[in-house]
């Protein structure tokens, strides 16, 4: 084992709870003991689900809660190593080239190994989470956005916490990183790299859970509000629909209700404002023809709206 | 890693029963290793044995790779940790293939392996060498008997010689699908510079510049093949199953499902090498072979669940039906529209309607024509030659649409 992380790091999957909910992170014990073993094996954490359950969120609070450096990779096509662990610093090594040139200094193998030193590499999120003194947080985002070839990559990284640079050799880890993926799924990543991470999948939160982050996240509406809004969303989800939506869906659209001073929902209010829960046009049609009629009717059924 | 080798604190009936588990749940399907077997017991000593749904939680996050695995995951921890003995009586019952781990499961009774077990006749590798000359020249001539048996004869039960022509052919049947231009690059003769390999040249020898280029590279996309393997494809459908199974060989993104009157991913089961294995599993998994069919129900199915994981990164669609629909209450139209607006190409070959003066007169057909990018008629298609001949034939206008 590496030299241990000098973070104070939670001991038990109450103290994970416990550190998220002082960055107002509601999360269930499912998952807090997931990322507590992640913590505690030094194993990265796969996250999948829906958009919008809070995956990324997740990383970047667990930064902050242990107040430390959050590196970011942004997953897109044809990623590649210059632009998420290292890049030769060419301009540099030309100028060290002429000027060796301008002092007639010849010896080649000197020159060689300056070009080639670690001052020459230009450090990019993957090799800077492995440069730090102290264990950043290591956030590889919608990683199923990337191709393959970056998958296996990633495979030295998160396995031995090093990257090996052919021309340098190997760089290990002084503190190793807490990583986090995330994946939204719109392909399977590589059994491989799954293989060697925590998997737990994000599901979208139960009624009192999701009525406590909306809360946390939105202050400022009525408090029955809160609860019919949260039981409207719940119940959408249990629709046919293309995509459901999110919790970020949630907390957007009772924003977006304080914003326009809604006391209550409303069958207009509710049509008007659609468009910030659901993303696909077909939903939003098959919403506004009937159904939210129809959602409107079980809140009222439960006395939850009058 | 702290957990690879460790001295485990938890009492040895515990790690004893990890182990346990480990097999059934390997029984069951999942791939569980070794290596996870020790992260799980690393996993319940981090945790601890005092909240059952901890272990739970901890498990489950050592144990299974995907959201699918959840249920049965569930299901198993559920029975085995309240009592070992039962669930592995209860998995001997269900599944037989857990007790003895060394035995393959469910032998292939095909021709070929018969024909591998008996001992070799003369006869049958003179026949052998008379298919191997026939392979050659396959594209000027394919002998009238030949390939009057190829029409014939049940896939499943092909002889050796049989088997080896159809392979052949399925290698040699072109993809009509496009590749696409990548966003990653490789080194090329010219394109962009590429200042890293430049300057490992000038390192090597100082005296010369040779500039290195790179560009962006082009490969064949994802495939999702949509197969109808409904009543009136019956003919057809078998010729096309091998034929994916052979794009299955050869590429390595080929996902496949099949369609009639609901919808089956049988992607896994093709990976098997042997066609024949790879058939019968197949077989297995999907339940409405030669029944109705549902295009626009099966299409929005695949809309809902699958089209956001297949058809990332410019895949195409492969659809092969004939399009007769007898789906009441889908919206045929609808579903293909939407399907269009996710995938980078549809490409569909129909077996059944000629492309020269050809009438979509069916209402499916009449729906799907508008949205694909490639209309292909493999007309009377028999045999795997005949497919490969359709699809090398130069594509005539490809898209019906523009030729209306």
């Amino acid at each position: 084992m590496t030299a241990a992380p000098t973070l104070p790091l939670p001991d038990s999957v109450d103290a994970v709870i416990a550190l998220l909910a002082t960055q107002s992170y509601v999360c269930d014990r499912r998952l807090a003991t997931a990322l507590y073993l992640s913590l505690k094996l030094q194993r990265p954490l796969f996250l999948e689900g829906e958009p919008g359950v809070g995956k990324t969120e997740l990383g970047k609070v667990l930064a902050q809660a242990l107040d430390t450096l959050l590196l970011r990779v942004q997953c897109y096509e044809g990623l590649d190593v210059a632009q998420t662990a290292y890049e030769w610093n060419v301009a540099r090594q030309m100028m060290e080239i002429r000027l060796a040139e301008a002092v007639h200094d010849t010896d080649r193998e000197r020159l060689v190994h300056t070009l080639y030193s670690h001052e020459m590499l230009i450090e990019r999120p993957l090799l800077a989470a492995l440069t730090q003194t102290q264990s950043p947080v290591l956030l590889i985002d919608e990683l199923d956005r990337a191709d393959e070839p970056f998958d296996a990559f990633l495979l030295e990284v998160l396995a031995e916490h090093q990257i090996t640079v052919p021309e340098l050799g190997t760089i290990r880890a002084s503190a190793p990183p807490i990583t986090i993926i995330t994946s939204n799924r719109t392909r399977e990543i590589h059994d491989a790299l799954k293989r060697r991470c925590l998997y737990h999948w994000v599901d979208f939160p139960s009624l009192e859970r999701e009525l406590e982050i909306v809360r946390l996240k939105a202050p400022g509406a009525a408090d029955r509000l809160y609860l019919q809004v949260v039981e409207f969303v719940q119940r959408m989800r249990t629709l046919d629909l293309f995509k459901a939506p999110g919790v970020a869906e949630t907390i957007d659209w009772t924003n977006a209700l304080v914003a326009l001073n809604a006391m209550r929902l409303d069958p207009t209010t509710v049509h008007d404002t659609l468009g910030v829960l659901l993303k696909y046009q077909d939903d939003i049609v098959k919403l506004q023809s009937g159904d939210t009629a129809k959602l409107l009717d079980e809140l009222r059924a439960r006395a939850l709206l009058d | 890693m702290n957990c690879a080798r460790g001295r485990f604190s938890i009492d040895f009936m515990i790690s004893e029963n990890i182990v346990h588990f480990a097999r059934v749940l390997r029984g069951a399907g999942l791939t569980v290793g070794p290596d996870r077997v020790l992260q799980a017991m690393a996993a319940v000593e981090a945790v601890g044995l005092d909240r059952r749904d901890d272990v739970h939680a901890a498990l489950s996050a050592v144990m299974i790779d995907r959201h699918e695995q959840q249920p049965l995951f569930d299901a198993a921890f559920a029975t085995f940790w309240r009592d070992p003995k039962l669930l592995e009586q209860l998995m001997l019952l269900l599944l037989p293939k857990i007790s003895g781990r060394g035995e393959k499961v469910q032998p292939p009774r095909s021709n070929r392996l018969q024909e591998a077990l008996s001992p070799p006749r003369l006869p049958a590798s003179a026949k052998d060498e008379r298919a191997a000359k026939d392979e050659l020249q396959f594209d000027a001539e394919f002998t009238f008997s030949e390939r009057e048996r190829l029409q014939h004869a049940d896939f499943e039960t092909m002889t050796t010689a049989e088997f080896e022509q159809a392979k052949k052919l399925a290698e040699q049947i072109p993809l009509p699908i496009a590749p696409v231009r990548r966003r990653r690059h490789e080194a090329a003769s010219r394109g962009r510079l590429d200042l890293r390999a430049t300057m490992l040249r000038m390192a090597r020898s100082p005296q010369t510049l040779t500039p290195a280029f790179t560009r962006a590279r082009s490969e064949l996309p994802t495939i999702v093949v949509l197969l109808d393997i409904s009543g009136s494809m019956d003919r057809y459908s078998r010729v096309f199953l091998h034929y994916v199974h052979g794009l299955t060989r050869r590429h390595p993104h080929v996902h496949t499902l099949t369609f009639g009157t609901r919808l089956t991913n049988i992607t896994r089961c093709l990976k098997d090498r042997d066609p024949d294995v790879a058939l019968k599993r197949a077989d297995e998994q999907v339940e409405d072979w030669k029944g109705g069919t549902r295009i626009a129900s099966c299409l929005a199915q695949f809309n809902q669940l699958w089209a956001r994981r297949l058809l990332a990164g410019n895949a195409a669609v492969l659809l092969l039906t004939d399009g007769l629909d007898r789906d009441e209450r889908g919206h045929l139209a609808e579903a293909a529209a939407h399907l269009r607006r996710m995938a980078h190409q549809i490409v569909w070959l129909n077996p059944l309607l000629r492309f020269d003066g050809f009438e979509p007169r069916a209402a499916g057909v009449r729906a799907l024509l508008p949205n694909v990018d490639r209309f292909l008629p493999v007309h009377n298609l028999a045999s795997l030659a005949d497919l490969g001949r359709a699809l090398r034939a130069p594509a005539s206008n490809n898209k019906y649409s523009a030729t209306k």
